[in-house]
């Protein structure tokens, strides 16, 4: 795969934030683009852990460096701080006891151990995680995986460490959709790209010569609905299985059909549509059926997205400036829910529902805001002047995002507190709209 | 003494809890969830929308001024396009087969989907316009792409004043 890493750590500090923690480039040679990852902006207390490079039962480098992949994982989720390779004062595999008074010493709390196996053309992966201040083992196991899943094996060992530490579920292996732009003016090529959450491994399951827009994936993580220009005079709206590489036009009546997003029963759409006359949000049996309005303002109402099986948010401009209002997926009478300045539109919620994150404008521009459901505390998370279509991660722990850099389109996360900021950018052209998967296991 | 004796005791209970990581049901559990994240990829190409013939060879003697620029967030017509819109309006009524699709844009402020409506606006205002002066509503398109088509992709307020438009164009010909 020609991967190459590049891990620079200014220092180790342990100062509240710290700005250009790492980067690492990976050449990903099959999609002729680069990815790169940066965190520009690290957690204020970070956990340290020791990540001893795996055990390899054969000659030569393993096909991927696991412990580097965890590492990575956890370090960009912010509240892990891996200790540097040099650092690391042994490098016990699995089924060693660790010598803890020493990882102690060395300023581990945790200590990840593994090993990798091969056997024929598949491999086993194992690993052992310590708490070293209490001196015992806190889990481990082995996973039997190919070389197309040895890094999903590696996500999965960092879930576990997330889960296990934190008590919340890791969103390491899972995916995310975007749509990047290449090309000069009227010879675009437009892409509904998957990626894994690292930004490898991007995939394109739709190339248009014309717009794609507002990805939203399904519940079972394989179909995708979205919006399509590829009929100049009229949009639509379709639902594509990413395994079978089949698509279905859902809608795509005159005027506007948009904003589709996958109810959590995974049998409906919310979308919008304008065809009765200015933009109103209907919901729709994924499967066929009946097509039901859902608002009836003579304003704009748009982006709306499922708060629970029964529950509606979106944006509308009824009051004047677009504000996010929250209806009943059977229609009736709209909350408002947004009142802190005067626009925040396209909402994500988190799994929960607890949170809110949405698009907050003001006379410094568009960023990243969060509403707290049940304090109403209102905070801006990101310091960009065009960031849009925030989406939350599956575990509602960082929202990705699209933001603007150096003239061109790159993909943001951000953690709910607002403590961690990444970037994730493409080297042949613009990113945007990007949606996280939801967990697929 | 007692100390040692604790951890050596800790250590014992962590190799066997070591054993125990490896025990069968949880390493089942662990091969069931690693999946190949597969992907069937569809091309969209071969498009004939007749996006390649020259809008200008068409419009035969419609008017030729047919941008409407706009004011940001706003889908009002500004006072300066007035007898612009009425040419077209003028031009339209008299020839009833002419055909026009008004374009809406944005620029890119503001979220994806809310200026496709934006756009929409955009184009409605004039087509309600063109209503008035006896155009048929079969003889114009509204169709809006947001902030997706920009004519100057600069992040500027130069770029942005040029993005904010309605482009008129005209679909069949017309001999007047």
């Amino acid at each position: 795969m020609g991967n190459r890493k590049q891990f620079h750590f200014i220092s180790k500090v342990t100062c509240s934030l710290f700005a250009v923690l790492c980067l690492w480039v990976v050449a990903v040679s099959n999609v002729h683009a680069v990815i790169e990852i940066e965190i520009t902006q690290g957690g204020e207390s970070a956990i340290p852990i020791a990540i001893v490079p795996f055990g390899w039962n054969q000659a030569g480098q393993p096909p991927e460096d696991i412990a580097g992949i965890i590492s990575a994982d956890l370090q960009r989720s912010g509240t892990f701080s891996p200790l540097n390779r040099e650092d690391l004062i042994g490098s016990p595999v699995s089924g060693d006891i660790p010598r803890y008074g020493n990882w102690r010493l060395a300023g581990a709390e945790f200590l990840l151990i593994g090993s990798v196996g091969k056997s024929g053309s598949n491999y086993s992966v194992e690993f052992q995680l310590f708490d070293v201040s209490q001196q015992r083992l806190l889990t481990g196991f082995n996973f039997k995986v190919t070389d197309q899943t040895l890094r999903n094996a590696a996500h999965q060992i960092a879930d576990e460490v997330f889960e296990e530490v934190l008590g919340i579920r890791g969103a390491f292996n899972t995916q995310i959709a975007f749509v990047s732009v290449e090309g000069e003016a009227r010879q675009k090529s437009y892409k509904l790209q998957l990626a894994d959450a690292d930004g490898q491994n991007p995939q394109a399951m739709l190339t248009s010569p014309r717009p794609i827009l507002s990805p939203s994936w399904a519940p079972d993580g394989v179909r995708i609905a979205y919006v399509s220009f590829e009929n100049r005079n009229q949009s639509a709206i379709y639902v594509q299985d990413r395994q079978r590489g089949s698509r279905k036009k859902v809608i795509s009546k005159a005027g506007i059909n948009g904003a589709p997003s996958w109810s959590p029963d995974g049998k409906r759409l919310a979308v919008t549509l304008s065809f009765e006359g200015n933009p109103d949000i209907y919901v729709l049996n994924v499967d066929g059926g009946q097509t039901r309005r859902i608002t009836t303002s003579p304003a704009i109402d748009t982006e709306a997205v499922w708060a629970d099986d029964q529950t509606l948010i979106f944006t509308s401009d009824r009051s004047g400036g677009p504000q996010l209002y929250e209806v009943s997926a059977s229609g009736g009478r709209a909350e408002r829910i947004t009142f802190e300045g005067n626009y925040n539109a396209s909402a994500t919620v988190s799994s929960d529902g607890m949170n809110i994150a949405f698009v907050h404008g003001s006379e410094i521009g568009y960023q990243i805001g969060a509403l707290d459901r049940e304090s109403g505390l209102f905070q801006t998370l990101t310091d960009g002047t065009l960031d849009e279509s925030p989406s939350f991660a599956p575990n509602g722990q960082m929202i990705i995002y699209a933001t603007e850099k150096g003239g061109r389109g790159t993909l943001g996360a951000v953690s709910l507190d607002g403590s961690v900021v990444q970037s994730l950018s493409l080297d042949t052209g613009g990113v945007r709209e990007p949606a996280w998967s939801p967990f697929t296991n | 003494m007692k100390k040692t004796a604790a951890i050596t005791c800790t250590i014992l209970v962590s190799m066997l809890l070591g054993a125990c990581g490896t025990n069968p049901s949880r390493s089942n559990n662990g091969n069931a969830t690693v999946q190949q994240a597969t992907v069937n990829p569809v091309t969209i190409d071969g498009i004939d929308d007749g996006s390649q013939i020259d809008p200008d060879s068409i419009a035969g003697k419609a008017p030729k001024e047919r941008v409407i620029f706009f004011d940001f967030n706003k889908s009002e017509i500004r006072p300066e396009y007035l007898d612009i819109i009425t040419q077209h309006g003028r031009y339209l009524a008299q020839n009833p087969t002419g055909r026009a699709r008004l374009e809406g844009h944005t620029d890119e402020r503001g979220t994806r989907e809310y200026n496709i409506a934006l756009g929409e606006a955009r184009a409605k205002t004039i087509a309600r316009m063109l209503q008035l002066q006896g155009v048929s509503s079969a003889q114009t398109r509204a169709v809006s792409y947001g902030e997706e088509l920009p004519v100057d992709e600069a992040h500027n307020e130069s770029a942005w004043s040029k993005n904010r438009r309605v482009n008129i164009i005209y679909e069949v010909e017309v001999q007047n």
